[in-house]
């Protein structure tokens, strides 16, 4: 899919207008590209999140294709439920159409709280792509600290303060547990590059069986930037190789994105309110803690897709 | 024609959903249940049924893929017990608010901690404000046949159902049990048509939204009438469901209650052994009865005070405790009692814990102390000093 044949697509308004997320939000882009990523029949389900109690205000809805909320924990489940539900009525006669499945989650459902849920559909191999928009914390109850945010950063819950410096752990690498579940497609993608992205979830969407997309997704209020700056740090992101993007299909990783030159973790770091006390000079350890961090593992990357 | 089978609780519940034979069952395996799960997925492998199941990683999971299949329009079973009920706590709520008709054996058994895998009703009594229609089961026969109309009642009113056994009692003691023509049941259960399907694709709806102070009181307050619909098509069902057994489908059953002047009000298996305790007293010529509840939610409030206000003295038999309140059963009795001025003797009496045993001695015991004004009127049976 090019460009034109995007924009044309997403005139379908899959996911309509008027929803109230903030301005700045990046994952009505994500959802957006995702839905026109396909052109069969989509059912949703959402964890409970930004995502949800944005589109989904009764007695409004944003999504113009069939949509289920049931809690903060089980959106894979519930979609498994409903993919199965499926199968069951196609084996009877009892629908015709060919229907794909997709669940979306913030971190918090995906990494944390709804990690089981999702863990378990993987295995069973249920036909659904799991769609993650990451935005690095728990933000639609106050940008309180996950598993995905990163080493450093301040949260409501890990702050920075007089002796803590934010976050004391770094974040996990989600990709790898769910490409340790030895699926057809895994893939990490960011909002900024809405083509990459696009092609991921149309390749995900062809093949059969469990697919995870991990998508970064810049979130104004929890990483404090002006929300004008939402692709330019996602962006940053990227070429500072803090979040790589790759695919892995059937075991085998392919980098789809490769920076052409060497930007300091620094650059991405300085853009955002959540690191402001990193940049303090005796906090000067912790920033090179990050950089060996992002560097070994863009190395381990690199051996790993044979760059 | 009817057939005998020689099947233990949980095979009569399994024998349910052989014929009703849904399109999805998703379920976890828990003692004392892990057997109709078992049963079932023997029918699975051998192509009995054509149903989907989902062999989830937990009862979280279970009660998750089965919202989203009973969305989808999929007729949809489970089972659980204890621990099983108590994970997937928080989705049996959502079941219920989201109008989804699935209907849930249960295998009644005590909830930790201590941990104790043998029966008591501490953990559907636990969930009986959760929406769920509740249905409870004296013998693996009513187990089934309460199972046929369990499935009916949820779709006809759009509310999930549990339908209740004791543990080990009944799950795990053979019976012979009276299983109707394949046939027959079919055409009883019909065809599910849940009206707002996720596969609709042609007419998205949005299931789940976000109601905050401007809609969530009017959706919630929606599924009070649908219990009250519950209440009557519980009876038209059930009488069509006669027309198959034979047998009668009320929302209690009276035994030997129109000259007792003692009735005990029991649930499940512990109406079995009062049956025989009943018996035995009244060749010794004692008027004593039984009042044995099988729809617990909604709650009959007027039916059972007519039943119980000539009685002069009621012993409740609760298998579950409410912490510092009135045990479930004998609160809901009293409320009844309330509405009709009731002026006999009203005893409390919480047993079997834990598995705990009830035996016919111990509910001999009972009737004579009431019949001798002896019983307290906050007590335990079998509770050792």
């Amino acid at each position: 899919m090019n460009y034109k044949q995007l924009s044309e697509k997403l005139k379908e308004k899959k996911l309509a207008p008027g929803h109230r997320s903030c301005s700045g939000c990046g994952f009505p882009s994500i959802v957006r590209a995702i839905l026109a990523s396909t052109d069969k029949p989509v059912v949703a389900s959402c964890a409970t999140g930004c995502l949800e109690v944005t589109t989904t205000i009764y007695p409004f809805t944003s999504w113009n294709i069939p949509f289920i909320h049931s809690a903060f924990e089980n959106s894979a489940a519930t979609i498994a439920g409903a993919e199965t539900a499926f199968r069951a009525l196609k084996k009877k006669g009892k629908i015709k159409e060919d229907i794909k499945f997709i669940a979306f989650g913030g971190d918090g459902g995906t990494y944390d709280i709804g990690f089981q849920s999702l863990s378990g559909a993987l295995e069973r191999g249920h036909d659904f792509l799991y769609v993650c928009y990451d935005n690095n914390a728990y933000m639609n109850t106050g940008i309180q600290r996950s598993s995905a945010t990163p080493f450093g950063a301040s949260t409501t819950t890990a702050p920075a303060g007089k002796v803590l410096q934010g976050k004391e752990e770094f974040r996990k690498d989600f990709a790898k547990v769910m490409i340790a579940h030895n699926l057809p497609y895994v893939a990490q993608a960011s909002v900024h590059n809405i083509m990459d992205l696009t092609a991921k979830a149309e390749k995900a969407l062809s093949i059969k069986g469990p697919k995870v997309l991990l998508i970064l997704q810049p979130c104004t209020l929890g990483w404090k930037y002006p929300p004008e700056k939402t692709m330019e740090i996602a962006k940053l992101a990227v070429e500072t190789k803090f979040w790589p993007l790759y695919e892995v299909v059937d075991g085998k990783y392919k980098l789809t994105y490769k920076p052409s030159k060497d930007v300091p973790v620094t650059e991405y770091i300085k853009t955002q309110g959540r690191f402001k006390h990193l940049l303090k000079p005796e906090n000067k350890a912790l920033i090179d803690k990050i950089q060996q961090h992002v560097d070994s593992e863009w190395e381990k990357l690199l051996k790993l897709c044979e760059e | 024609m009817s057939k005998i089978k020689a099947v233990t609780g949980t095979g009569a519940g399994a024998e349910a959903m052989r014929q009703i034979n849904p399109d999805v069952v998703p379920a976890f395996p828990i003692t004392p249940q892990t057997a109709i799960m078992q049963t079932f997925a023997t029918f699975v492998a051998n192509g009995v049924v054509d149903t989907e199941m989902i062999r989830v990683e937990s009862e979280h999971s279970a009660m998750s893929c089965a919202v989203g299949a009973s969305a989808a329009g999929a007729r949809v079973m489970t089972a659980t017990a204890s621990a099983g009920l108590a994970l997937m706590w928080e989705i049996v709520g959502v079941a219920s608010g989201l109008r989804l008709p699935i209907v849930m054996e249960i295998v009644n058994r005590a909830l930790s901690a201590p941990i104790n895998i043998h029966c008591d009703h501490s953990d559907s009594m636990g969930a009986r404000d959760l929406g769920w229609i509740q249905i409870y089961s004296e013998s693996a026969q009513e187990v089934y046949e309460n199972s046929l109309l369990a499935m009916r009642l949820a779709e006809k009113v759009l509310l999930p159902a549990m339908v209740c056994q004791d543990g080990f009692i009944t799950s795990h003691g053979v019976e012979n049990v009276e299983v109707f023509d394949d046939k027959d049941v079919k055409k009883f259960i019909g065809e599910h048509k849940y009206p707002h399907s996720l596969l609709n694709v042609k007419k998205p709806v949005t299931h789940g939204p976000l109601q905050l102070q401007d809609y969530y009181f009017e959706t919630r307050s929606q599924q009070i009438p649908a219990m009250d619909e519950a209440k009557k098509e519980y009876i038209k069902i059930g009488e069509e469901l006669s027309k198959i057994t034979g047998r009668k489908y009320g929302y209690f059953d009276e035994y030997n209650m129109k000259d007792a002047d003692c009735v005990i009000v029991a649930l499940n298996s512990t109406a079995g052994t009062t049956k025989t305790a009943i018996d035995k007293m009244r060749k010794e010529g004692k008027k004593v009865g039984l009042l044995k509840l099988r729809l617990f939610r909604p709650f009959p409030y007027k039916e059972v005070a007519n039943a119980l206000k000539g009685i002069k003295k009621i012993a409740v038999l609760d298998r579950a405790v409410s912490f510092g309140a009135n045990p479930p059963l004998y609160g809901e009795i009293k409320n009844a009692l309330y509405d009709v001025n009731y002026d006999g003797k009203l005893h409390s009496l919480v047993f079997g814990l834990g598995g705990r045993n009830i035996f016919v001695e111990d509910i001999e015991q009972v009737f004579d102390k009431m019949i001798n004004d002896k019983l307290e009127e906050h007590g335990t049976v079998g509770l050792r000093e």
